[in-house]
Order: structure tokens, then sequence, then C-alpha cells
């Protein structure tokens, strides 16, 4: 039976790759949102990467201009920024190493060989050489998840793609609450004359641009995006897809460990919502109150799991 | 190259002559250019890297992740060496266990005179919390690592035993994976026994200890944790056996039995494998200052409710003042002389010996009776003038805390330097699992390479390195890899 470290350990192992992968979407979006847009509006994508990340106030703090290499350093490479990949890859390494026997080699090597990437270049560089770098995390983060389908199928594997799954909805939902903000100012319709570029950003960091197409034959209106990245579980990174995948993961738990609890009947009832939700009702109701209750569920849940696993 | 030193391989006649068993190493050698073996021994530490094999140095900040330099010419043992060796180390350590019994029970050995009282009851290596105690099924030193040093062809010594928690055994393991992935031609010139059977061998150890009658014994590995500088072997050995590696923080002992704290509630443990010195063991028993411990630990062990391996207080075994009477030791419970000699050693703290020693600081080599890893060390002949001096008033000051012993002329085994394959000084570490049903040593070991030009410190935080060790075998199992039937055929019916 799996030790309560551990399983704090590897549920925190797939969290922060997920954190990592996450950022490193982001800067390759703002890197193309930046170069497409006329000045003043590369330094708004800027921005607004930072809010995406829970980082504006950070950033702000050190003092630096809000540009493309300072906010793409500051994301990446910063080691007194928690938040950025470097500090993530650091903490998903930690963990890793720390339960090195709850994984498979190749888990280890992915995380492992993401760590000398980072840890051996001082500044990520113009911005050719930056997307040279988030790449890398992707490739390694991609390498990461799918050793994880090799490992054995049990609570190892389910508690990293449950941390995973848990931090992937707090990202998507974070991601559609400011960027929605940013491109709705007070008065205008949804539905109205919109910024192709900036809502292909946010597709492009959820890696759904052609999921979008495929689904939605309307062209680009902010409702569909929404309706995308909240109700459609055919898109792993939607709200609904990262909400079914938490049961699934507590349910195969259960099973395995013979307990169910307190996160089990919070995921549950959370996934029953979401399948009854409209999308014109949430745009009615107010899609940054939606956002912001799903965002508080989400804490919740993630400290209903430590209590069940007795995460020490 | 350095006169009078053996080569294993080269013999004393250099390249030119090998000893006539390696002609085909040696041959090897000269057909491989060396910007291949260069190439080969740069891809082992990228693997090694990547892995994670890395270790801490203590003290040094900036190197806080090394690995340990790996060099790609083997070490290679002749079957008729490896099975001297074998029963020298059997015995070694079968003297060994015998004697812990007999120095935490009834003590025959001090009542016989064969070894001065003062010098077991008064050495901070003993330990009274665990007096009287006897270990499951009566097994103290379940893992030894016997130092060996070659001088040579049929010169062996006893270096130091270590029947504590030696390590370096994931080297043995890992080094033999990256021979057989880069050299694969060397496993088809000689047939070299498997090493990879430690782990299976290691886990029956360690079960066939376990206290009490349970069917299954739950058995773990305690670690320290991820900033150990040996973390990396802790968690390979844990994963090679299918066991849980724990930290002190996951056990808990409740009514004298040790549990580890699970998602689904406490389970067991009946045997623990600590990586975790006697001091921090159980802050009870041992230090109240530590951090590390498990809190009656040493309770629970007393019950004879767990199995430690090694059992506390095994360092009255191996510290260098006993290990001088290791001879004596021997005899005494096996009837028998020892098959491997000791290096001659002085005894400091006999007035005699001291005379002696200080006399001649510059030709040997002095060691604090508790130190290791070569540290608190004096080679003589490479010393400074101010360190023989330094150690002289220490050694007046406190002559019953050194050893000393001749500066040997160290074997040496062909290594890849800067400009080319040079002779470099080597000794060894083979590993010997003692349980309730006898006495095991693996065909291989840690072979230590000191890869300064004459330099005799082989210790890793001392810019050592690590070789293979190939053991031949005259037929049987040997390390190969087969392919059967596992290639798409091409072109069916061409």
């Amino acid at each position: 039976m799996m030790l309560s470290r551990t399983a704090a350990a590897l549920y925190w192992l797939g969290r922060y790759v997920e954190r990592a992968d996450f950022i490193a979407r982001l800067v390759e979006a703002t890197i193309r949102l930046d170069a497409l847009s006329a000045r003043p509006a590369g330094e708004q994508a800027w921005q607004s990467a930072l809010a995406v990340s829970y980082t504006e106030e950070a950033f702000a703090a050190t003092g630096l201009e809000c540009t493309q290499d300072r906010v793409a350093r500051f994301l990446t490479l910063d080691e007194e920024h928690p938040g950025s990949i470097i500090r993530c890859i650091d903490m998903a390494r930690n963990n890793a190493r720390a339960v090195r026997t709850a994984l498979t080699r190749e888990a280890w090597t992915a995380i492992n060989r993401a760590w000398w990437v980072f840890h051996n270049r001082p500044t990520p560089g113009n911005a050719t050489a930056t997307l040279g770098l988030v790449e890398t995390v992707k490739a390694e983060t991609r390498g990461f998840e799918g050793s994880i389908h090799r490992m054995m199928r049990n609570e190892g594997a389910w508690l990293i793609q449950l941390g995973a799954a848990i931090e992937r909805a707090d990202n998507t939902s974070r991601l559609l609450d400011v960027k929605y903000h940013l491109l709705l100012p007070a008065g205008e319709q949804v539905g109205g004359v919109v910024d192709r570029d900036q809502w292909t950003t946010i597709l492009q960091t959820v890696s759904a641009v052609n999921a979008y197409r495929w689904l939605y034959r309307d062209g680009l209106t902010p409702a569909n995006v929404i309706d995308l990245l909240v109700t459609r579980t055919e898109l792993p990174r939607s709200l609904a897809a990262c909400v079914e995948e938490v049961v699934q993961l507590l349910n195969q738990l259960a099973k395995h460990t013979g307990k169910q609890g307190e996160a089990d009947r919070m995921a549950r009832a959370r996934m029953a919502a979401i399948q009854k939700t409209r999308i014109a009702d949430v745009i009615a109701g107010g899609l940054h109150e939606y956002l912001g209750a799903f965002i508080r569920e989400n804490a919740l849940l993630d400290g209903a799991v430590a209590r069940q696993f007795r995460f020490i | 190259m350095e006169s009078g030193a053996f080569d294993e391989i080269w013999g004393h006649g250099g390249p030119a002559a090998p000893r006539s068993e390696f002609a085909a190493l040696s041959q090897w050698l000269e057909d491989t250019p060396g910007a291949e073996l260069q190439r080969r021994q740069q891809a082992a530490e990228a693997a090694f890297r990547q892995l994670g094999i890395t270790f801490a140095v203590y003290g040094d900040t900036d190197a806080a992740e090394r690995i340990i330099p790996f060099d790609i010419v083997p070490r290679i043992f002749l079957p008729n060496e490896w099975a001297r060796l074998s029963e020298g180390l059997i015995q070694r350590t079968q003297a060994i266990n015998l004697f812990l019994e007999d120095i935490y029970g009834r003590r025959r050995i001090l009542a016989e005179g064969v070894i001065p009282p003062e010098l077991v009851m008064l050495n901070d290596q003993f330990r009274p919390e665990v007096d009287g105690i006897r270990p499951p099924h009566g097994v103290w030193a379940h893992i030894c690592g016997i130092d060996l040093v070659r001088t040579g062809p049929d010169q062996f010594f006893v270096l130091e035993d270590n029947a504590r928690t030696p390590s370096g055994v994931s080297y043995m393991l890992e080094n033999r994976e990256a021979m057989i992935r880069l050299c694969p031609e060397l496993f088809r010139s000689f047939r070299v026994a498997p090493v990879d059977s430690y782990p299976d061998t290691l886990h029956h150890t360690m079960r066939s200890v376990a206290p009490g009658d349970t069917a299954s014994p739950v058995c773990v590995v305690l670690t320290p944790g991820h900033f150990n500088s040996a973390y990396y072997e802790h968690s390979f050995l844990a994963d090679s056996m299918g066991i849980e590696l724990v930290e002190a923080a996951d056990l808990v002992v409740d009514d004298d039995v040790v549990y580890m704290q699970t998602i689904a509630g406490r389970v067991r443990i009946d045997v623990i494998y600590r990586r975790i010195d006697d001091d921090f063991l159980d802050p009870v028993t041992f230090r109240p200052d530590s951090l590390l411990g498990v809190p009656g630990l040493i309770a629970a062990y007393r019950a004879g409710n767990v199995a430690l391996i090694n059992a506390p207080g095994n360092g009255i075994a191996d510290d260098k003042a006993i290990y001088s009477y290791m001879p004596e030791i021997v005899r005494f419970y096996t009837g028998e002389d020892a098959k491997l000699p000791n290096v001659e050693t002085f005894r400091c703290r006999e007035p005699g010996a001291l005379k002696y020693v200080l006399d001649h600081l510059s030709e040997l080599v002095v060691k604090l009776v508790d130190g290791s890893g070569g540290y608190g060390m004096l080679v003589g002949p490479t010393a400074s003038k101010r360190q023989i001096e330094e150690f002289r008033a220490a050694l007046i000051a406190e002559p019953h805390r050194y050893i000393a012993q001749p500066t040997l002329a160290l074997s040496t085994v062909p290594t890849l330097a800067d400009q080319g394959l040079a002779p470099r000084h080597v000794d060894f570490r083979p590993f010997v699992l003692t349980g309730s049903d006898g006495v095991r040593v693996v065909p291989g070991g840690l072979t230590r390479v000191a890869l300064k030009e004459g330099s005799l410190v082989v210790n890793s935080s001392q810019g050592g390195g690590t070789k293979d060790s190939f053991v031949l075998v005259e037929s049987g199992p040997s390390q190969t890899q087969s392919q059967d039937g596992m290639v798409q055929s091409q072109g069916a019916g061409a």
C-alpha cells in the first residue's frame, strides 16, 4: 500500500508538470500575439500573460519594464519567482526524486532532462530562442505524460494524473477569465466584432485551434470559444473534461484502495452540475462569477483530496 | 609509469607484454581508438547524469550534484582468483558476525584475553544501548563491504571492513549496465559472471531475517531523504527490490511495533534496511537532538518485533583499532587462519608501535581509527613537511586515536587519462550478504580508481572514479543478451 508521503509527492508532481507545460504554452501563444499586434497591444499581451499566471503583482515588484524579453525571462527562467517554469520544474523534480521508486526510469529522466536544460540556460534569448526553449518543455512534458501511461496502472499513475487534471482545470478557467475580461471591456456585446488574434491566442494556449474548427463550423465567436472551453468533453483541457477525468481517477483509486470519501462526493456533484450547464445561462449570469466559483470549488477539492489520502 | 606497481592487465611488462590471460583485453585496448573510448566513456557519464546517479560533496555547495567519474576500461578477476577471494570473504564475514554476537553477549573474546577489554568497552563504537539484544536469527552484519587491495598476482589484503552501512553497490550494477550497452564486444570475448541477481539476493536476505513466522514479511529501505549524498542508491535498491523507500516521518512505533503510514492507514513493518547511522536512528535511545530518527524504534527492535539491517552497534566490528586484531578474531571464532590477510598495522596506542610510527612518518599511512572517506588520513610519502608535523603532534597528544600502515604498492589497471591509457591505482569493494540461511558473495563489486597519476586515494570525495569489475567464469551463466525470435523478417520469400 502506498505511503501517504509518496501519494502527496506524486499528486504535486502531476500538478507542477502540468503547470510548467501550461506556462510554456502561454509564453508561446503570447509571443505569437505580440508579433501580430501593433504597439502598445504587444505590451498588453504580456500584461495579460502575467494575469493568467497570477503573477502581475510579483512582476510589478521586480520594477522591470513589461517587455517581451523581461516577461519571457520572468516566466521561464527566473529562479526568484515561484511561478516560473524553472521553479515548477525544480518542484516537480524534487517531488520526483523523493518518490523515485514510485516512478519509472522514463518518467524520471523526462523530468531530469528538462531540469538540466533549464539549469544550463542563463537567459531565454530572443523570441525564436524562447520558442525553442518552451518547445523543449513541451517535448519533455509530453514524454513524461507518455511515460505515465507505461507505468503500472495503479495508485501511482492515477495520483499523478489526478494532480494534473485538477491543475489543468485551474489553468483553463484562469485563462478564460482573464482573457475574456480583457477582450470584452464594459459595454461591449458578446458576439460583436472580436479581435481574431486575441481569441486565437486562447485557443492556442489550450491547443484547441483545430478542435474549434472541427466542432464549430460557423466561424470564431466568443460564445463558441466559451462553450468549447467550458462544456465540451471532447477537448481534454475543457473544464468539463477535467471534471470528468477527476471523477474517473478517483473511482479507480477507490476501487483499488477500497476507500471513498469527501473528494469522491465533491467531484461527482461537480460533474453532475457541469453536465447540465448551458453556455447561454453562464453568459447571462456572468462568466466571471461562474469561473470564480469554479476556481474556488477546485481549491476545495484539492483540500479534500489531501485529507482523503492523508497527505503529510 | 611507476616502477614496482603491479598492473593487473599489463603485469610488470607494460602494454607490449600483457599477462597471458589478458592478451584479448590488451588487444581490444590497442584496437579501439582513444577517441572512441572517450566517446563511450562520455556516453556512459551522460546516461548517469540523466538517471540522476549523482552524489553531493559535503561542504561543496557549487557542485551540489556531481557524478562520479566512470572509467571505460574494466578490471578483471580470473575464476581461480575469485574462488580464493570468495572463500576469504565468507570466512571473514562469518567471523565478524560471531564477534558481534560475542561482544554484545558473553564477551568470551575479552575474557580470554585475545583483545584488550578497554579497547572494546571504552570505544565510542561500542553501543551500550543495544548491549544484550540478540537480533532476529542472530545475524548482525547482513551486508558487509570488505575493502581489498592488491600488490601482486596472488597478494590480496583486506584494507578495511565495512559492517555498518557500506555503500556503492548501485555503481556495481549501473556500471555493468553501461558496459553492456557501450562495449558489447567485450562480453563476447569474455565470459563474465552476471551481477544483476544482487537485488534479489538482498531481498531474499532481508526476508530470511524477518522476526516471527510471517509468510510474507514487509521489508522497507529507510533513507535520511533525497538530500543525502547516497540517495540515488537508496532509491535504486528499493526500486530494484520492489519495496517501499521510507523516511523516518513515514514510520510510527506503537506498542513496540513499527508501522508505515499509507493512504489506506498503517501497515506493519518487519524488516528495515536502514541507511541512517546509529546516532540518528532513534532519538529516544541515541541522540535526542536528532530530527531524523524514529522514536521508539530501538524499543521495537529490543522487543524482537523488527529486524534492522545492519544491526545497530556494528561499528565496533569495523573500527580500525579492532581491525588490527582481525587475524586473531578470525582464528578465535573459526579455528582457522585468516584466508585474507590484513595489511600490517601499527597500533599507536602501544608505546613500541608509536615510537616506530613517529620515527617513520614519511613512509607510512596514518589513519584515524574512526575516520572514513579518506578524511583524517596522512599519506607519508606524498605529504608535506607541515602535514607530517601536524600528524606528529596529533599522534603524541592522542595516540589511541590512530593506527599506521606501510604504504603499499597498490596494483594498477589501465585507465583512460588525458594522454591515452595509463596505469592508475585501484582498490576493490565486494559485497557479502548474510541471511539466516548462509553467506553469499555476488561475483563482482565496486572498483575504485585514483584518477590522478601516482595517487593512492580512491575516495569519490577526493577525485576518485569507478570501473566495472568483471569476474570471469569457466562455464555456466554469463552476461549476454539474446535476440531470439525478436527481429522482424524482411522480404518474406526472398
